[in-house]
């Protein structure tokens, strides 16, 4: 593992948990909120950036991991870090299985795309509708603090276990990407024909990269359930959260170890930004932050089309000059 | 059940699927053509059905009137975004057009929200309750107007694609762009202008659908998952396909609204979507593999 590539992600979840101290209760909703969709986009990342198979759908993982969590411990007193392990487990049974059915179908490109957006919204459909679900009217946590119930009277505490999270799956990231695994996924990436050909299984290494990627999405679904405390179908299943994590990933460099984190943090920040700059003017107005979103993913394909993270060493590399 | 209920469900069914294949119309043409799913067609139909009925609004233009002037200014909206947007900002990349079209849609939906807010909207009147007797059966006369004008259009693009100069370069750019660049014929005016096309069908949908249904920012969701199952079932670029499926979807959900209720008729269409990407991702008339 190349220690260059994962300090800078490291110190910066270091400052980043380290605010808590200093910053005020916006930053931190801010910084929460920013990290949940970091944590969701690190595992679109294993599967788009590295693997190579675009996902219209993540939320299909996200939702699953968080009504896991949700439903075990209201409708069966389950302690939520056992649904925590659970709705992992189930994220990456779902992406197995929605791996199963398309990548033996042949299905890639836009048809890959358009599957997996059909899948989340037919598991968007079957939980508004189900009844342990709570169907429309969604599902609340009950209120009880405390670590053994992954619930936490502060902030700051939240945060500090979503940057652990974060930084746990940033190791993973790395270290996959300097293994045989790695390789395996870039070369299935690049060319599959060239990868059979050297012997890779391509199947099993994209069900591999699926079943990861759903898990480590319906991971930051748990932590959303417990974070927020309620969940509805068009929150755990809905568009915006297989959007986001996509630009994240897109605008932070896809296939790198640190573009998810640091383009779930621009992403945010500028829609904050936005939302902020237009409210002062115009006073709230809807959807203002998704049209900056929107605009931030056309010009990050048309200008950086490597992402951030390659913008950012392109002009380290010119200033050391 | 009455056998009247049935033949008008089944009525019913082929008029609405009328409107679900023009709008696959345009999908199926920009597929064929540019090998991409374009995934700001239902924004763009949501602009077009916006357009439409600020038409009537302020100047009291009838959608059908409405249907020859929005059409050539779409054609002309989506030639300058395919050229001028799409098309330069993916560097000529599958992956990429699929990503810079998805920001679209999310660019335009939610600009519309914020311009119009969430409220829906309607023409007004009673236009939408029109019938016209035939036979046993009551049919909505703005929607039979609407599978005529869909029919229509869906013969005069298959004419323009067959017979014009401009077809054949299309047809040509298809096929094989690099054999058509060295004929001399341009692909980005090629594939602007069959995103333009793309777009004409979305302006004269909007029209046909606006006297009996409702406006909203993202009306076009409603109904871009059904245009890209009819082009799934149809085969991703064929015409017949686009037109054929739309009418098999009207049916369906007709049908099945009637039998099983509502609710579960949209969980239908995702299902025959999924079914038929996994089992037969070339549709019935694709010819691909």
């Amino acid at each position: 593992m190349n220690p260059r590539e994962v300090l800078p992600g490291l110190v910066l979840l270091a400052v980043i948990a380290v605010l808590p101290l200093v910053a005020s209760n916006v930053v931190l909703n801010f910084l929460l909120s920013s990290l949940i969709v970091a944590l969701a986009a690190q595992g679109w990342n294993l599967l788009g950036g590295y693997a190579g198979q675009l996902s219209f759908g993540h939320a299909a993982f996200f939702g699953t991991g968080a009504y896991a969590t949700a439903v075990l411990q209201i409708r069966y007193g389950v302690n939520a870090w056992v649904g925590l392990a659970v709705g992992i487990a189930l994220g990456a049974a779902v992406g197995w299985v929605i791996g199963a059915l398309s990548f033996r179908a042949r299905l890639r490109g836009s048809y890959f795309a358009l599957v997996t957006l059909a899948f989340a919204e037919v598991l968007r459909i079957l939980a508004n509708a189900a009844d342990f679900t709570g169907g429309a009217s969604g599902l609340l946590i009950r209120l009880s603090p405390g670590v053994e119930n992954l619930q936490f009277a502060s902030r700051a505490a939240f945060l500090w276990l979503l940057a652990s999270a974060v930084a746990a799956v940033l190791l993973l990231t790395a270290w996959i990407a300097h293994h045989r695994f790695g390789a395996h996924l870039v070369a299935v990436r690049e060319n599959e024909d060239a990868a059979r050909a050297l012997g890779v299984d391509v199947l099993r290494t994209k069900l591999r990269a699926i079943a990861l990627s759903g898990g480590v999405t319906a991971a930051a679904g748990c932590l959303y359930a417990q974070n927020f405390l309620y969940l509805d179908a068009n929150i755990a299943y809905g568009t915006w959260i297989s959007i986001e994590v996509l630009i994240a990933c897109v605008l932070g460099g896809t296939g790198t170890v640190l573009g998810p984190v640091v383009g779930a943090l621009a992403l945010h920040g500028v829609g904050e930004l936005a939302k902020l700059a237009l409210g002062r003017v115009a006073g709230p107005v809807p959807g203002v932050d998704l049209v900056v979103f929107g605009a931030l993913l056309i010009l990050a394909v048309a200008f950086l089309p490597r992402g951030m993270m390659a913008g950012l060493q392109r002009l380290t590399r010119g200033l050391a000059r | 059940m009455p056998l009247e209920l049935i033949a008008e469900a089944v009525a019913n069914g082929l008029l609405a699927g009328a409107a679900y294949a023009l709008v696959a119309l345009g999908l199926t043409l920009v597929y064929g053509v540019l090998h991409i799913v374009n995934f700001a067609h239902g924004a763009l139909l949501s602009v077009a059905m916006f357009a439409a009925w600020g038409l009537h609004a302020a100047f009291g233009l009838d959608p059908y009137t409405a249907i020859l002037p929005l059409a050539v200014a779409f054609f002309g909206f989506g030639y300058a975004l395919q050229r001028w947007v799409i098309g330069p900002a993916s560097h000529g990349d599958d992956g990429n057009t699929l990503l810079v079209t998805l920001g679209l849609s999310i660019v335009i939906e939610n600009a519309l929200l914020a311009l119009f807010r969430s409220d829906t909207r309607t023409l007004g009147g009673d236009a939408g309750f029109d019938v016209v007797e035939i036979g046993p059966m009551l049919l909505s006369r703005p929607r039979l107007i609407g599978f005529g004008v869909a029919l229509v259009t869906a013969a005069l693009l298959w004419a323009l694609l067959a017979l014009t100069d401009t077809g054949r370069a299309i047809r040509a750019v298809a096929k094989e762009k690099l054999g058509a660049q060295l004929c001399g014929i341009d692909p980005r005016h090629v594939y602007a202008v069959t995103f333009g096309l793309g777009c004409a069908c979305l302006a004269v949908a909007a029209c046909l659908l606006l006297p009996t249904f409702y406006v909203n920012p993202r009306v076009g969701n409603a109904f871009v998952l059904v245009a890209f199952t009819i082009v799934v079932l149809g085969g991703m670029g064929s015409i017949p396909g686009a037109l054929v499926g739309g009418l098999f979807v009207g049916l369906v959900e007709s049908l099945g609204g009637l039998l099983l209720g509502e609710s579960l008729g949209q969980l239908g269409i995702f299902l025959i979507f999924i079914l038929v990407l996994l089992l037969r991702p070339t549709g019935l008339f694709g010819a691909r593999a």
